[in-house]
C-alpha cells in the first residue's frame, strides 16, 4: 500500500493520542488502535518500513508505538509476510 | 385522503394529565382521559359524529359545523370538536334537530360541489361523499348561482394536483402544513365566497414554498387536493404496512396496492399514523418517489463480461453465480485468501447485510467486509462506544419533545431528515431554544415562526475546536453537574478533560482565530446548553466526514456528559443517521473489525459462539475497509469484490483514484437495481431487489427495528438474501433459510442486543428499539438510563489538530458537501422519479463577494478544482454560504463532487474529510474532459429490461 498514506494515518492517529500526559499509555493506545482495527497487511508494511527507514516521517509517539508492535511481532512470530493463506485453511 | 384502511378519531389524543372522565354519549357510559374532545370520546366509544374539518393529526377547527352535538344542561348545539368533556356530562349525537341543522350545513357544502360523484378520482374514499349520505342529501336544494367550478386546476406539482372546484374551504390543507409540516406555505386567501386554498403568494404549487411532504394530499377530505397516481391508476383496494427505503428516520408506511399476484401496483405510500418514528407524517421523497421501483433502467437479467470494456452478455442465474463463485475461488487461489472481500449496503435489510457479512467471513474466510457507514457515521460508532459504551444514538425522536434545548451540529434536517425536522420544528414553536453550529445558513437558522437563538457559523474543519470551545465555558463557570457526574463517569477521565478543556487554549476567545466565532456567542451558546434543564445535541455528517470526526463525536459525548444530559428523555447525543439502515447494517457486524453487535473479531468468546453457529473457523484479525481495499487493490494484493447495493465510485472521495483501484481488479460482482457506477467496473451484475420487493428489517437512527414487507414479487425473480445464498452456495458455504423471519432468528441467536427480537414481534408492536432481550423485551428507547452501557462513562481529551487541508493561494476556497431535500445521496433513486423537476443538477453555492472576484454571476458554469481533481457545475450565488466557503451536492454522477475531495480521513475510522476540500473556483465555457468521457459512456446502448410501461408516476 502508499507507505507515505500509512505513515500520515498513524501520525494522525498518534496527534490524537498525544493529549495523554502518560506518554507511555499514549504509546500503548497508538499500538492498540493499530492492532485492533488495521489489516494485518498494513501493519506488515509500516512495521518494515520502520525498520528499513528508522521511522522517518513519523511522529516520536508513532515511531515507539510500531517499534512497540515490531518487538510484539518478533516476540510472537505473527505476521511478517505479505501474503495471505489460500482459503482451504479458513474452512 | 387518508390512508384506506384508517380510522380516525377526529381530533388529536389528550395531552395526558393522569386524570379520567366519566361521561355518558348516547346513553353510553363512556371514561376516556381528562381534555378529550367529546367528538374523540364518541369515537372510542364506537360513535360516529358527522364532521368535515376535524382530523385527529390536527387540533380541533371547528369551522364545518357538521359535529354539533346536544349537551345536556346547556344552550344551543356546541361543536364536539372543540369541546372537552366533563364528568358527569349526557351529550346527545342524534336528534332531529341536529339531523335538520347537519342537512342544512351539506347542503350548503355541496351547493358549491360537483355532484359527479362515480367519476372523481376520490369515489368512495370522500367524506363530503360520505357526510351527504349521512344525512341524506343527495343534490342542493339551492339553486345554482355563482360557483368555483370554472376555476383552473393547478397541475404543477408532479405528484398531486390541487382542483378548487372540489374545495371546500375546510382549512385542514393549511392547517397540516402549518401543523405537521410546519412549513405554512398554505394559506385561506380571501373573504366568504372569494375564500380559495392558496399556496404562498397564489403561486402555482411548484412555484411555491410547498416542500411537497404531501400531509395536505392526505388531509383533504375531497378529492380538491389528491395524487396523481390515484387519478391515474384508481383507488387502491387494499393496504400494507412496510418501511421507508430513505433517509435514516425510517418512516412506517401503509403502501396501497391495487391488483392480485404478479399484477399487483403500489397505488400510493401513505404515511402510518400509528408509525413510532414519524406519527404519520412523511416527505416527498417517502410519501412519492417510489417510481425508481419501476424504472425503466431497472435491470432484470443477470449479466457478465469478461473484461469491462467488453459488452455486457445477458445469461441465466445459474450462469452468472457460477461465474462470479468460480472467479472468486480463482483469485484467491491465486493471491491468496484475503484478496477478495464485499461491502454491504445501508439501503439493504438487516437480513441481507447479515447475510453479506457472514458470506465473506465464513465463504471467503476472510473479514474483508465493510459497508457504506465506512463514509458516513463509522466515527460515531467509535466516539460512542469509546465514551458511552454503544455505538448509537441515546434517544427515540420523541424524545426531542421534551427537550428545552436542542443543539444542531453539522446537520441539516429539513433537508436530511425532513419527517424529524417537522417533530422538532413542532417543539420549537412551542418554545424549546435552538442553537445551530454550521457553515452554512441551514434552514432552520431562519424559517418560518423559527429562529435560531445562537448560530455559530464556524469554518469547515473547526469542529473540535468549538466542542473545546464550548467545553471550556462549561467548566470554568462551573456549570458541570459535578454529582451527575461523580455518580455516573469515571474520576480519572474526568479530571484530565477538566484540566485539559480548562486550558486558556480552549478558551472561545482563543478559538475564535480558528473557528471564526465571536467568543461572546460560544459562551452564550455554552450557558443556554448547560443550564436549559433538558438539553439535547442532534449532529450528523458535518461532524463525522472530518479528519477528526471521531474527536469531535467524543466533544459532544463529553459535552453531554459533564452536563449530565443523558440517561432520560428530552437529552441525549443523537446522530442523524443518513440512509434507512446505516445503524443496522453497522449493527449487524458489516465492519471488517468487529461481529454483529460491535464485538471485535479477536475476542475469542464470541468468535466461537460464530464458528459453533456457522460452522468454520473465522479469522482472529481485522479485514481492510473500504479505502484500504482501494489502496490495496492499486497495490496488487486486493483482486476481487462482491459489492450488494452501494455506488462508491460515485460516493467515495477522489473518485479518479477509486476507479483507478477498481479497474484494477479481476472480478467485481454487483448485486443492484441499476448498473450504477460501480458496474462500470463489474464483470458481474446481478439484479437485485427494491424494499417493495422484499422482506426483511430496517432499524433507523434511533434503533428502532421496523418491518419492510413484500408487497410485489422481486422483478428479477429474487430477493437479494436470495441471491446471497446461491452465491455462497456455489462458493461450497449452503447457508439455507425460506424466509427472511429465519435471518433474523440467527440475528437474535448471534446478537444479544437483538435477542428478543423477531419478525412477530415487531409486527405485533410495530417496531422495536434495541436492546431487546429479556431485561428489555418490548425494547428501550431510551439509552444509559440510571448508568452507562460501559458501566461509567468515560471523558477523552479532545485536542483540536488542524486538518492538512488547508486553502492555499491556488486553492483559496473550502468546499464542504451535502445534500437536498427532494434527492437521496448518489441519487439512483431519486434521479429515476419526477423529484428531478426540482434539482436536475448539483451547483455550486458561492458567496456574492467570492462570485464578484472571479466574475461569477448566478447560473454561470464554473471549474471547482482541488488537488485531486476537477469538474464543472454551475454557481449559485448565494449569502447563505459565508465567504471563502463553497458548498455542493453530490447527487449526480455528470457532475460527481467527489472527483474534487481527497483521500483526507478520519484518524480512527477513515471515514472521508468530504466537509473540507482546498479548491479554486475559476468561471468556464464547457464541461470538464472526464465529464465529457462520461457523458458518452453514459449515451452508450445498454441491455435493460421493463417490466411493463409505468402507469405509476416515475
Amino acid at each position: 500500500m502508499n507507505i507515505d498514506l500509512l505513515i500520515k494515518m498513524v501520525n494522525e492517529i498518534s496527534a490524537f493520542f498525544a493529549v495523554e500526559t502518560d506518554q507511555d499509555q499514549a504509546v500503548r493506545s497508538v499500538a492498540h488502535h493499530l492492532k485492533r482495527y488495521w489489516e494485518p497487511r498494513m501493519r506488515v508494511q509500516i512495521i518494515a518500513y520502520y525498520e528499513q527507514r528508522q521511522g522517518a516521517g513519523l511522529v516520536e509517539l508513532a515511531k515507539r508505538a510500531v517499534a512497540q508492535l515490531a518487538a510484539e511481532s518478533k516476540a510472537t512470530g505473527t505476521q511478517t509476510a505479505g501474503v495471505s493463506p489460500k482459503p482451504d485453511s479458513a474452512r | 385522503m387518508f390512508a384506506i384502511d384508517y380510522e380516525d378519531l377526529g381530533t388529536p389524543e389528550a395531552v395526558p394529565s393522569g386524570a379520567a372522565v366519566t361521561l355518558e354519549i348516547d346513553g353510553q357510559p363512556v371514561t376516556v382521559p381528562e381534555g378529550t374532545s367529546v367528538m374523540r370520546a364518541a369515537a372510542l366509544a364506537g360513535v360516529k359524529v358527522p364532521k368535515l374539518c376535524a382530523t385527529d393529526t390536527l387540533k380541533a377547527f371547528g369551522s364545518c359545523r357538521l359535529c354539533l352535538v346536544e349537551i345536556e344542561g346547556r344552550k344551543g348545539y356546541p361543536a364536539s370538536c372543540t369541546t372537552t368533556v366533563a364528568p358527569g356530562m349526557k351529550i346527545r349525537t342524534q336528534s332531529e334537530k341536529l339531523m335538520q341543522l347537519r342537512r342544512g350545513m351539506i347542503d350548503l357544502y355541496v351547493s358549491d360541489h360537483p355532484l359527479e360523484c362515480a367519476t372523481c378520482p376520490a369515489d368512495g374514499h370522500c367524506e363530503l361523499q360520505d357526510m351527504a349520505a349521512v344525512v341524506g342529501v343527495t343534490e342542493s336544494s339551492y339553486a345554482r348561482g355563482a360557483m368555483h367550478r370554472p376555476a383552473a386546476k393547478d397541475e404543477s406539482n408532479p405528484y398531486f394536483a390541487f382542483d378548487p372546484t372540489l374545495c371546500i374551504v375546510c382549512s385542514r390543507c393549511v392547517r397540516a402544513c402549518d401543523e405537521v409540516q410546519g412549513t405554512f406555505a398554505l394559506t385561506i386567501q380571501g373573504r366568504g365566497f372569494e375564500s380559495k386554498v392558496a399556496a404562498s403568494q397564489d403561486q402555482p404549487f411548484l412555484e411555491s414554498e410547498c416542500v411537497s411532504c404531501g400531509a395536505c394530499v392526505e388531509a383533504c377530505p375531497t378529492a380538491a387536493l389528491i395524487e396523481k397516481s390515484i387519478i391515474g391508476l384508481g383507488a387502491p383496494e387494499r393496504a400494507a404496512t412496510t418501511t421507508c427505503a430513505y433517509c435514516g428516520v425510517g418512516c412506517s408506511f401503509k403502501a396501497e396496492l391495487r391488483g392480485e399476484g404478479a399484477d399487483t401496483e403500489v397505488v400510493r405510500m401513505a404515511p402510518d399514523r400509528a408509525g413510532h418514528a414519524n406519527h404519520g407524517h412523511a416527505c416527498v421523497k417517502g410519501r412519492f418517489a417510489w417510481g425508481y421501483a419501476t424504472h425503466a433502467d431497472r435491470v432484470l437479467k443477470p449479466m457478465v463480461r469478461k473484461n469491462i470494456r467488453d459488452e455486457w452478455r445477458e445469461v441465466s442465474w445459474e450462469e452468472a453465480i457460477g461465474y462470479g463463485a468460480s472467479e472468486i475461488r480463482r483469485i484467491q487461489a491465486k493471491y491468496g485468501r484475503d484478496s477478495v472481500g464485499g461491502i454491504t449496503s445501508s439501503r439493504c435489510t438487516n437480513e441481507e447485510t447479515f447475510l453479506v457479512q457472514k458470506l465473506v467471513r465464513a465463504a471467503f474466510g476472510t473479514n474483508n467486509v465493510d459497508t457504506c457507514a465506512r463514509v458516513c457515521h463509522s466515527p460515531t460508532g467509535y466516539g460512542l462506544k469509546n465514551t458511552l459504551g454503544e455505538s448509537a444514538g441515546t434517544q427515540a425522536f420523541d424524545s426531542v419533545m421534551k427537550a428545552d434545548v436542542i443543539m444542531i451540529i453539522g446537520a441539516n434536517p429539513t433537508d436530511g431528515h425532513p419527517v424529524f425536522a417537522s417533530q422538532l420544528k413542532r417543539r420549537l414553536r412551542e418554545g424549546a431554544k435552538l442553537i445551530i453550529a454550521d457553515p452554512r445558513e441551514i434552514a432552520l437558522v431562519r424559517t418560518a415562526h423559527i429562529e435560531a437563538d445562537v448560530h455559530l457559523q464556524l469554518k469547515p474543519g473547526t469542529n473540535v475546536a468549538l466542542l473545546n470551545a464550548l467545553a471550556h465555558v462549561v467548566v470554568t463557570e462551573g456549570l458541570t453537574k459535578e454529582a451527575y457526574v461523580a455518580e455516573r463517569c469515571e474520576p480519572e477521565s474526568f479530571a484530565k478533560w477538566q484540566a485539559f478543556v480548562a486550558e486558556e487554549r480552549n478558551s472561545p476567545e482563543a478559538s475564535e482565530a480558528i473557528t471564526g466565532v465571536a467568543a461572546e456567542r460560544v459562551r452564550r451558546a455554552a450557558r443556554l446548553y448547560a443550564t436549559a434543564g433538558n438539553s439535547a445535541i442532534y449532529y450528523g455528517l458535518g461532524v463525522t466526514e472530518h479528519s477528526q470526526g471521531t474527536t469531535a463525536v467524543m466533544g459532544i459525548a463529553n459535552l453531554a456528559m459533564s452536563t449530565g444530559n443523558l440517561g432520560r428523555e428530552g437529552v441525549g447525543v443523537n446522530p442523524l443517521r443518513g440512509q434507512n439502515n446505516v445503524q443496522g447494517s453497522c449493527d449487524m457486524g458489516s465492519f471488517p473489525h468487529e461481529f454483529s453487535a460491535y464485538r471485535h473479531v479477536s475476542d475469542p468468546v464470541v468468535r466461537k459462539s460464530f464458528e459453533d453457529a456457522w460452522g468454520v473457523q473465522l479469522q482472529s484479525e481485522p479485514g481492510l475497509r473500504i479505502p484500504n481495499m482501494f489502496e490495496a487493490a492499486l497495490d496488487g494484493t486486493f483482486k476481487g469484490m462482491y459489492v450488494q447495493g452501494e455506488d462508491f465510485v460515485q460516493s467515495d472521495p477522489n473518485t479518479h483514484h477509486v476507479s483507478a483501484a477498481m479497474a484494477s481488479l479481476e472480478c467485481v460482482i454487483v448485486q443492484d437495481l441499476f448498473l450504477n457506477e460501480v458496474a462500470k467496473f463489474a464483470h458481474v451484475f446481478l439484479p437485485g431487489s427494491s424494499f417493495l420487493e422484499k422482506d426483511g428489517t430496517f432499524t433507523n437512527a434511533e434503533r428502532r427495528t421496523s418491518l419492510v414487507r413484500k408487497l410485489i414479487e422481486p422483478l428479477a425473480g429474487y430477493q437479494d438474501w436470495q441471491i446471497t445464498c446461491m452465491l455462497s452456495e456455489a462458493l461450497g458455504y449452503p447457508m439455507h433459510y425460506d424466509h427472511a423471519s429465519e435471518i433474523m432468528q440467527e440475528i437474535a441467536r448471534l446478537t444479544p442486543t437483538f435477542a428478543g427480537m423477531t419478525f412477530e414481534k415487531i409486527g405485533r408492536l410495530g417496531s422495536i428499539q434495541w436492546p431487546c432481550n429479556d431485561a428489555a423485551p418490548e425494547g428501550t428507547p431510551t439509552m444509559h438510563v440510571g448508568q452507562f452501557v460501559r458501566g461509567k462513562g468515560k471523558f477523552w481529551p479532545t485536542e483540536y489538530v488542524p486538518t492538512s487541508e488547508r486553502s492555499t493561494s491556488r486553492f483559496p476556497l473550502i468546499l464542504t458537501t451535502g445534500r437536498i431535500l427532494t434527492q437521496y445521496n448518489v441519487g439512483a433513486q431519486t434521479r429515476r422519479t419526477n423529484n428531478v423537476v426540482w434539482h436536475t443538477e448539483d451547483l455550486l453555492e458561492i458567496h456574492p463577494h467570492d462570485a464578484e472576484e472571479r466574475g461569477i454571476s448566478d447560473g454561470d458554469w464554473v471549474g471547482l478544482t482541488s488537488r485531486a481533481g476537477e469538474t464543472v457545475l454551475r454557481a449559485k450565488v448565494s449569502e447563505k454560504i459565508a465567504p471563502g466557503v463553497v458548498y455542493t451536492t453530490f447527487h449526480f454522477p455528470e457532475t460527481n463532487a467527489n472527483v474534487v475531495t481527497t483521500e483526507n480521513s478520519d484518524w480512527a475510522t477513515n471515514c472521508p474529510e468530504y466537509k473540507v476540500t482546498a479548491v479554486e473556483v475559476v468561471l468556464v465555457n464547457q464541461k470538464d474532459a472526464w465529464q465529457k468521457r462520461a457523458q458518452a459512456e453514459r449515451a452508450l446502448p445498454r441491455p435493460a429490461r421493463r417490466r411493463k410501461p409505468d402507469r405509476a408516476p416515475a
